[in-house]
């Protein structure tokens, strides 16, 4: 059943696409062993798919964004988070490309999530929503790309998150991609990172208005927990180098300290600023579990840690793009990918690019990884259409 | 496809490089050989270390993994590759010998070429100006080169026999791109051979 999704928040620009939900009645088995029915996925997608169906490109969000890649974000009324690189003629060519985008499982932004009502008690799940997995999150993607018709991707392409979900597509169903881009990713959560995103969960559950995570049955919202599990997260996203340019120890709003605990510095206001607009647009709980989906990623721990036995006899030809200056996924992770794939003979591409941004620079403007993208999928679909290559 | 000529020690590496192979080209620079290569439907991987050559391979749409010969070939696996080619690169790694033996273990053969420290010019130049040479191919000051492992054609013949490695077919290049095809025999034996002649040279090699 297809239908328009269901914001949890008001519709800030009524103008904007809002995309399409569906609704499944078979049930999705998960990771963690329990089968979740019915469930929605909603989704947007961009151009045309072709008589072949053989233009599909599937792109993957990280863990705080949404369905809204590169059209106005109906519920925040801001511009899409990757206009730079979806669009008419842009690297992800959607004059070219049939570019489809789901809202992850577990999130907030019209997929079945803990906000969601749980059908067996017409209350909100809250935490007795099922822990998901990147996994579970791509097998429910699996059935929105069927439900449209498609055999095969042309490309499964995303950064952070999204790039560990392009990965387990890779992995899941290897017939049914032909190109893999994961960017700025890897192959498992790494004990740092699992630590920076366990100080945001507690964060959040040491808020009182969180309320043993039923805060929606309370009408309170843990925003104070919630907007400084955002500030931690927010550090890891940019790199020392790039606070320091921006920010410095520069003072906000005063010419000198003011012996109190109120902001003194821009970097303070900044973060404050990234927390308080956060919290406007996400789901405490919804951030509970998607964190805990990345923290459970181990692509090789079902293949006793061989990462390259994931990869044996794949078909598809990845390229792997890092950043030099990200911390959270540094470019020896990503790397580590591409080793494996080496391993067995994969084709694989593997880019670091130089960039001081950190972690957050597939975000923002990078014109090698935009040239790189828009290269390897040009050659990707010329050499499908040629019938030559892998 | 490349419209420019290929560099003569690639042209005569891509002759050694059968339709349909499975090649990886270590230090493919900018893909030019890989991009030709695979116009004959070889199937080319590359590892090239400097970032934008390795972007702009991926922008060709090639497969180029960003890395290092000196560090990254541990981690391919033996006999996976028909064909693994080195171009005028064994000189600038930093341990000659492993990288050789990677090569021999990744691919059943291995294209090399290589300049040749024992072309006349340059034995002349260090002999007559007493100073370290400098040539068309290898213009660097001694502080500044990137060739600290510079051999002769001989040298060369050594080190594939150190490895266990077996010369299958061996090419003198002159200093005008041409390439002659020598017996392997004469480029250790005798003192007017293409050792002296040749200003680069280019090798396959498999594993005895």
């Amino acid at each position: 059943m297809t239908e328009a999704p269901r914001f949890l928040r008001p519709v800030a620009a009524p103008n904007a696409d809002v995309g399409l939900a569906v609704t499944f009645d078979a049930p999705l088995r998960l990771d963690c062993g329990r089968d979740l029915a019915p469930f929605t996925v909603a989704y947007i997608t961009y151009g045309q798919l072709n008589a072949a169906k053989s233009n599909a490109v599937l792109i993957c969000h990280a863990l705080t964004m949404d369905q809204f890649v590169a059209s106005d974000n109906p519920v925040t009324g801001k511009p899409g988070w990757w206009t730079d690189m979806v669009g008419p003629g842009k690297p992800i060519d959607t004059d070219r490309f049939f570019v489809i985008c789901a809202n992850v499982l577990g999130g907030c932004m019209g997929s079945t999530g803990p906000a969601e009502i749980d059908p067996a008690t017409g209350k909100p799940w809250g935490t007795t929503f099922p822990l998901v997995t990147i996994r579970d999150m791509v097998r429910a993607q699996k059935r929105l790309v069927e439900h449209l018709g498609i055999d095969k991707l042309l490309c499964v392409i995303g950064g952070s998150m999204g790039g560990m979900q392009v990965l387990q597509w890779a992995a899941s169903y290897p017939d049914c991609v032909r190109a893999a881009v994961p960017i700025a990713c890897a192959a498992r959560h790494s004990a740092q990172n699992i630590a920076f995103h366990e100080v945001g969960r507690q964060a959040i559950m040491a808020d009182p208005d969180w309320q043993g995570g039923e805060y929606q049955l309370h009408g309170t919202k843990p925003s104070k927990g919630l907007a400084v599990a955002r500030m931690a997260a927010h550090i890891t996203y940019v790199s020392e180098v790039a606070l320091q340019r921006k920010f410095g120890r520069a003072l906000q709003n005063r010419e000198a300290l003011s012996f109190q605990f109120a902001p003194d510095f821009q970097i303070e206001s900044y973060l404050h600023h990234q927390g308080a607009s956060f919290v406007d647009r996400f789901d405490a709980n919804s951030y509970l579990y998607i964190t805990r989906a990345m923290d459970y990623f181990d692509l090789a721990g079902e293949h006793d840690g061989q990462l390259s036995e994931v990869f044996r006899l794949n078909a598809a030809r990845f390229c792997i793009i890092s950043f030099s200056s990200d911390w959270l996924f540094p470019p020896v992770e990503n790397k580590r990918i591409a080793h494996a794939l080496n391993a067995v003979a994969a084709w694989v591409s593997f880019v670091e690019i130089k960039s001081d941004k950190g972690h957050d620079a597939f975000l923002l403007d990078e014109p090698e990884m935009y040239s790189t993208v828009r290269g390897f999928l040009n050659h990707t679909a010329q050499d499908l259409s040629s019938g030559s290559g892998a | 496809m490349s419209s420019t000529p290929l560099r003569p020690d690639l042209a005569a590496i891509a002759a050694m490089i059968r339709p349909g192979a499975r090649v990886l080209d270590v230090g493919c620079g900018d893909g030019a050989l890989l991009e030709h290569l695979k116009a004959k439907n070889v199937d080319g991987r590359g590892i090239e270390i400097a970032q934008a050559n390795v972007n702009a391979c991926v922008a060709r749409g090639l497969a180029v993994v960003q890395g290092d010969a000196d560090t990254d070939l541990v981690d391919y696996p033996a006999q996976v590759f028909d064909a693994v080619i080195l171009s005028q690169t064994i000189q600038a790694t930093e341990k000659p010998r492993v990288v050789m033996e990677h090569l021999l273990r990744i691919g059943r053969r291995v294209a090399i070429s290589l300049p040749n420290f024992g072309y006349w010019k340059v034995r002349l130049s260090l002999l007559a100006g007493g100073r370290m040479p400098r040539t068309r191919t290898l213009d660097y000051s001694w502080w500044a080169t990137p060739n600290i492992h510079l051999c002769t054609l001989a040298d060369f013949v050594d080190l594939a026999n150190e490895c266990g490695a077996t010369i299958v077919e061996a090419y003198a290049l002159d200093e005008h791109g041409g390439s002659r095809k020598v017996e392997p025999g004469s480029l250790s034996h005798g003192w007017l051979g293409p050792n002296l002649f040749a200003q680069g040279g280019v090798f396959l090699l498999k594993k005895t």
